[in-house]
């Protein structure tokens, strides 16, 4: 790949207790929708706050490079203000703020076509969330909706989606897949964490992760393909489920916590 | 502004026509404007309405069904509120409380009667855009008569200064199948002290509703005592305070919730928010007399969520913006 957005070296983040990323390399292109694979704890979730600069997750070693600038030490704050945001696999709560508000928050000049557009796109329609707040008013799945419009209304340059497809509908399914290309389309790299066949069709390419290290890149069909082949679950969490190819080679089905065969 | 104020109280020291009137009247509706009301509505003859400022009542406008007898006492107003049995009152009655000087004492004593049936909602402003050295005591009594319905929402507006005292203490009683709705709002300018007494008796099927939201600094001292008797069969209350203190100030919040009756259904929800080196305090007492009532109670106290925090800040956010937002969102809800 020529043009690299984000590249990610040898990036490693300690949490109490367990080393969640152990030398991470990573590369996402420009306009590139990357999906990232792995089992539950495999560490995409700690990737993608690492990548946004959450606290707690600052690396112990490595660096994290965005259009060539390195962003390693940046807080939330100047990584967003840069381009990068992070739609959160569950969306906080925030009591009082209405919907019009949060999405128009990230927006360089907010407007009512753009808010309204993006509310369209994740097929809420405007006059019934507008005024609403974003607290537990919302469903799970309202609230995952408006969180990803309102990635959407900000026109990252790289939207990091943590399962986007969770607690979503399957009639949403469709326009989740919509979304993410338009982002695509409007000039947005998509980091896309997902455990979905459907929703990884749309990606370029796609990442393996596994034991807090990425294992695998290369085509989507290819890393899902190892990805059914080569992980397992730990036997004594599984117990009897079936997993991998006794499962049908689908990675949807491998459920609990796992490693990786080498 | 076509409409012209329908009637100054008899008694007023001020007349309509008096400059001295005319100049203390713009000056209560400005800040009143300040306070979050719309001025224009005190104009308007088809609001019940009353202004007053320190011990002068400035302006009284009643509507069918709703009568407003207001005198003149020593270092203030007392006030008398009817609303006749079955009136659905279209607009809600309008009240601005308040003093333009910086220094001095108002007293407010109040007393609501909402006939039975009736239905009407109460929006009181109580503005104190220059104090530096002021006593607000407002002393209220509400009756909420069968079946009827009042919806009580004060705002206050203090200045920057934060050099007053607002003590409002209330006794209300909401007869069988009524319902009080309260909401006291202090999130603009500085607090001052202010300490809220407020105890509710609820009969046979009523509803009590109280919602108080302050946001303190520097000094502020934020007290709010609250109590909710549910003393008949099916009555229902609810108490929930939402406050943020930062710099050093302090908030005690004490909510009461007596379940006295069969099907008594009581809940408290207190949220507080902490910054800088403020400090907050949360008391919920239950109290359950019967074994058929229920009572229940949440609290979360202390700093701005994490997850929160981050959210707003991965969309562009300052640290200190998204903590705004987060908090002014928090007094809204």
């Amino acid at each position: 790949m020529e043009q690299i957005l984000l590249k990610v070296e040898d990036l490693s983040v300690q949490r109490p207790g367990a080393e969640v990323l152990r030398g991470v390399d990573m590369e996402v292109g420009y306009g590139e929708i990357h999906a990232l694979l792995g089992l539950n704890g495999s560490g995409k979730t700690s990737l993608a706050l690492a990548l946004m600069g959450a606290e707690g997750y600052h690396p112990e070693r490595g660096r994290i490079l965005f259009d060539g600038q390195d962003i390693t030490d940046l807080s939330v704050t100047e990584r967003a203000r840069i381009g990068l945001t992070l739609a959160w696999q569950a969306p906080a709560r925030l009591e009082g703020v209405p919907v019009a508000d949060y999405l128009a928050l990230g927006m360089k000049e907010p407007s009512r076509e753009r808010i309204e557009e993006a509310l369209k796109a994740v097929a809420l329609a405007p006059q019934a969330y507008l005024g609403r707040a974003v607290d537990q008013t919302l469903s799970g799945g309202e609230r995952k909706r408006i969180e990803l419009a309102a990635v959407y209304a900000m026109r990252p340059r790289l939207a990091m989606l943590d399962e986007p497809d969770s607690g979503v509908d399957v009639l949403c399914l469709e326009d989740v897949i919509a979304l993410i290309r338009h982002l695509a389309n409007e000039g947005t790299s998509v980091l896309l964490i997902t455990h979905r066949d459907e929703i990884t069709s749309v990606a370029d390419r796609a990442s393996l992760m596994c034991g807090g290290a990425v294992v695998d890149s290369g085509p989507p069909d290819a890393v899902r393909d190892y990805f059914a082949r080569r992980c397992r679950p730990h036997g004594e969490l599984l117990g009897d489920q079936p997993w991998g190819e006794e499962a049908g080679g689908s990675y949807q089905r491998v459920v609990a916590e796992g490693v990786c065969d080498d | 502004m076509t409409e012209q104020v329908s009637q100054v109280k008899q008694g007023s020291v001020l007349e309509a026509q008096d400059p001295a009137w005319a100049s203390e009247f713009e000056a209560m509706l400005e800040a009143y404007e300040k306070a979050g009301g719309k001025s224009d509505v005190l104009r308007s003859s088809r609001v019940a309405s009353a202004v007053v400022s320190a011990s002068d009542v400035l302006a009284v406008n009643e509507i069918e069904g709703v009568t407003i007898e207001a005198e003149e006492i020593e270092n203030g107003v007392r006030a008398r509120i009817t609303v006749a049995p079955g009136t659905k009152v279209e607009h809600p009655v309008h009240l601005c409380f308040g003093m333009t000087a910086n220094e001095g004492v108002q007293v407010i004593n109040s007393h609501y009667e909402i006939g039975e049936g009736a239905e009407v909602g109460f929006l009181a402003h109580c503005t104190f855009p220059n104090a530096v050295k002021l006593k607000h005591i407002m002393d209220a009594e509400i009756y909420i008569g069968p079946g009827a319905t009042m919806r009580y929402t004060e705002a206050h507006y203090h200045g920057p200064q934060g050099g007053i005292e607002v003590l409002p203490t209330t006794r209300a009683q909401v007869d069988e199948g009524g319902r009080l709705e309260t909401q006291f709002d202090l999130t603009k300018g500085r607090v001052g002290r202010m300490a809220i007494d407020f105890e509710a008796d609820v009969a046979a099927h009523g509803v009590a509703e109280l919602v108080a939201r302050a946001y303190g600094a520097g000094d502020d001292d934020i007290s709010v005592n609250e109590v909710v008797r549910l003393n008949g069969e099916g009555a229902r209350g609810l108490a929930k305070t939402r406050v943020a203190v930062r710099d050093q100030a302090k908030s005690s919040i004490t909510t009461t919730a007596e379940g006295n009756a069969p099907r008594a259904r009581g809940h408290m929800d207190c949220t507080e928010i902490v910054r800088g080196r403020a400090e907050a305090r949360n008391i919920p007492i239950v109290v359950v007399r019967d074994d058929r009532a229920r009572v229940t109670h949440e609290a979360a106290i202390g700093s701005v969520g994490k997850k929160e925090l981050e959210t707003l800040m991965a969309r562009g956010l300052s640290e200190e913006d998204a903590v705004d937002v987060i908090i002014r969102g928090m007094l809204r809800g």
